[in-house]
């Protein structure tokens, strides 16, 4: 059967490129990067830099304001809780808004249970933050500010350089998480003003398992407990032998994106817009949910009025999408996320988020485009809500007895 | 794969999918769930003057699970006898399709709806039962007592 991957939001592919990169570091330069004493040891470590260097260069900062880590919940969780330990006597309020990932969210809950203060900013239709909000958010008492990027269901990009203004001119510092924007969205830590950065290696064709924490070490200087402790590596901010062959191909993945960030980017956004224009020319009813402006060159996220996600993804199965429906999630709730850009529950369960990556091509979006034309159209014919809109009722005016 | 073979069956060939003639007085239709629970299922059942439900039809809204329930649902609906229908259980549905513990509400809601539809063909006819008492009495047209 053949298989189309559009969920590259969820994971992505390794590029062959990656995988050659991370191969000598099982077998023949299998040494911990710790190990001083040896070549083994040396040859490990090289590479290790090397990697810290290439991250580094995507995002304008200092090769020793890398620290490596497991991925981007475990970096959420040092950038979060970290400066929360580190900066207690300062402050104990953090400002975050309300459709971050749930490895910053939950950080968030754990330290307000803990005597800290939440703020969740809420957002506006397009899913971003109202920037008057955020001043008046900050307190003297606020210590941190976790605005992420881009979000990894609707897209939908913040203005990460305006916040880190605020954030400087108050005093506050300002944590990022970049998964969805590392390597496709030009990132300065710099100009942009940001003390922390969370990426993911998954996330840009690099393996899983592996990410990596921005730490600023110069104006301010931000200090972080470690959520690891042990034989103090990565400055002592996160013990742990470094997985040298996932960090490799971290660094190989991340240095791909750099050189290819003059084409790739503007490459998905020509592939994702052909989706979005050839399903939006032929079904009505289907809104696009997240910013078309400020949003991240991969994402499309639509709702189809009058038919639930799932099915409308049984009937494609050979192609791979996630959806916000309620059924397709653990907890049977609808997509936080949407919930908060104001879409309504039952479009919520019609949401369905496509996200191209590298080894797409415009042939598979055609093959996708007819595919979920002729699924919509045939779930419609099944569905009682698109019955009754063609009557003319509005289903929302109708009460439905709840089972 | 979390979808059964019955499930995916159910799902690209459903059976009696469409709508009957909701006015008909011989038609019962049973609507359940809501839209905002990503699940919305309307059954309707042709029943005969003896009773016998001569033909069932179903639109959902809703997941494959959900979808498969109601297809199944009309199916054994079709030739059973009107109080029958209310033998059928979702506890028969979910095993036959083998739904799995979490899309067991899926089945809940088909056996509502048959149950919907039956009492609404029941309502309709004691209404016209009703209307029928409640006409003069034939012989003496327009008599007040």
């Amino acid at each position: 059967m053949r298989r189309i991957y559009l969920d590259n939001n969820a994971t992505t592919q390794v590029d062959p490129r990656v995988l050659d990169a991370m191969l000598p570091y099982f077998c023949e330069k299998f040494g911990n990067a710790a190990s001083r004493n040896h070549v083994f040891g040396w040859e490990a470590e090289q590479a290790v830099e090397q990697a810290r260097q290439q991250v580094a260069a995507v995002i304008g900062a200092d090769p020793r304001e890398i620290v490596f880590t497991s991925g981007a919940t475990e970096g959420n969780n040092i950038a979060i809780k970290g400066v929360a330990e580190m900066y207690a006597d300062r402050g104990r309020h953090i400002v975050t808004q309300a459709t971050e990932h749930k490895a910053v969210l939950d950080p968030c809950a754990y330290l307000a249970q803990r005597g800290f203060r939440v703020t969740i900013l809420p957002v506006d239709r397009e899913g971003r933050i109202d920037l008057r909000q955020l001043e008046e958010a900050i307190t003297d008492d606020t210590i941190l500010v976790s605005i992420m990027h881009g979000n990894n269901e609707i897209g939908t990009i913040q203005p990460i350089a305006e916040i880190g203004r605020i954030c400087k001119r108050r005093g506050v510092l300002f944590h990022t998480d970049c998964c969805q924007t590392f390597g496709k969205v030009p990132i300065d830590v710099e100009a942009m003003g940001i003390d922390l950065l969370t990426c993911s290696a998954h996330k840009i064709h690099g393996p899983k398992g592996v990410g990596a924490l921005y730490v600023r070490r110069k104006n301010p200087r931000v200090r972080c407990a470690p959520v690891l402790h042990g034989g103090g590596h990565e400055r002592g901010m996160r013990s742990g032998t470094l997985n040298v062959p996932a960090i490799v191909g971290l660094g190989m993945a991340a240095e791909l994106c750099r050189l290819h960030m003059g084409t790739e980017p503007a490459r998905l956004a020509a592939l994702r817009d052909r989706l979005r224009d050839g399903i939006l020319s032929r079904l009505e009813d289907v809104r696009v949910n997240g910013s078309l402006t400020h949003r991240t060159p991969s994402n499309l996220n639509l709702s189809f009025a009058y038919v639930e996600g799932e099915s409308l993804m049984m009937g494609m199965p050979e192609i791979a999408v996630s959806s916000g429906s309620a059924c397709t999630s653990a907890s049977l709730e609808p997509s936080y996320v949407l919930r908060a850009i104001g879409v309504g529950e039952d479009l919520a369960h019609g949401s369905i988020r496509f996200s191209v990556g590298r080894f797409n091509t415009a042939e598979e979006i055609d093959y996708v485009i007819e595919r979920v034309v002729a699924t919509v159209r045939r779930l419609r014919q099944m569905s009682p809500l698109y019955e009754l809109a063609r009557e003319g009722i509005d289903p929302a005016s109708v009460v439905w007895t709840r089972s | 794969m979390p979808y059964s073979d019955k499930i995916l069956e159910h799902y690209n060939n459903p059976r009696n999918v469409g709508s009957l003639d909701r006015q008909d007085p011989n038609v019962g239709t049973g609507i359940v769930g809501a839209p905002e629970c990503g699940d919305v299922l309307k059954l309707q059942i042709l029943v005969d003057e003896n009773d016998n439900i001569i033909d069932a039809k179903f639109k959902t809204f809703g997941c494959g699970s959900a979808i498969a329930s109601s297809s199944l649902a009309t199916e054994w609906l079709k030739g059973r006898k009107l109080d029958d229908a209310l033998e059928i259980k979702n506890t028969d549905i979910a095993r036959e399709l083998a739904l799995p513990p979490v899309k067991i509400h899926c089945s809940v809601l088909a056996e509502d709806a048959i149950r919907a539809a039956v009492a609404d063909l029941k309502r309709k006819r004691a209404a016209r039962q009703a209307a029928a008492v409640g006409a003069a009495p034939s012989g003496k047209s327009g008599e007040l007592p």
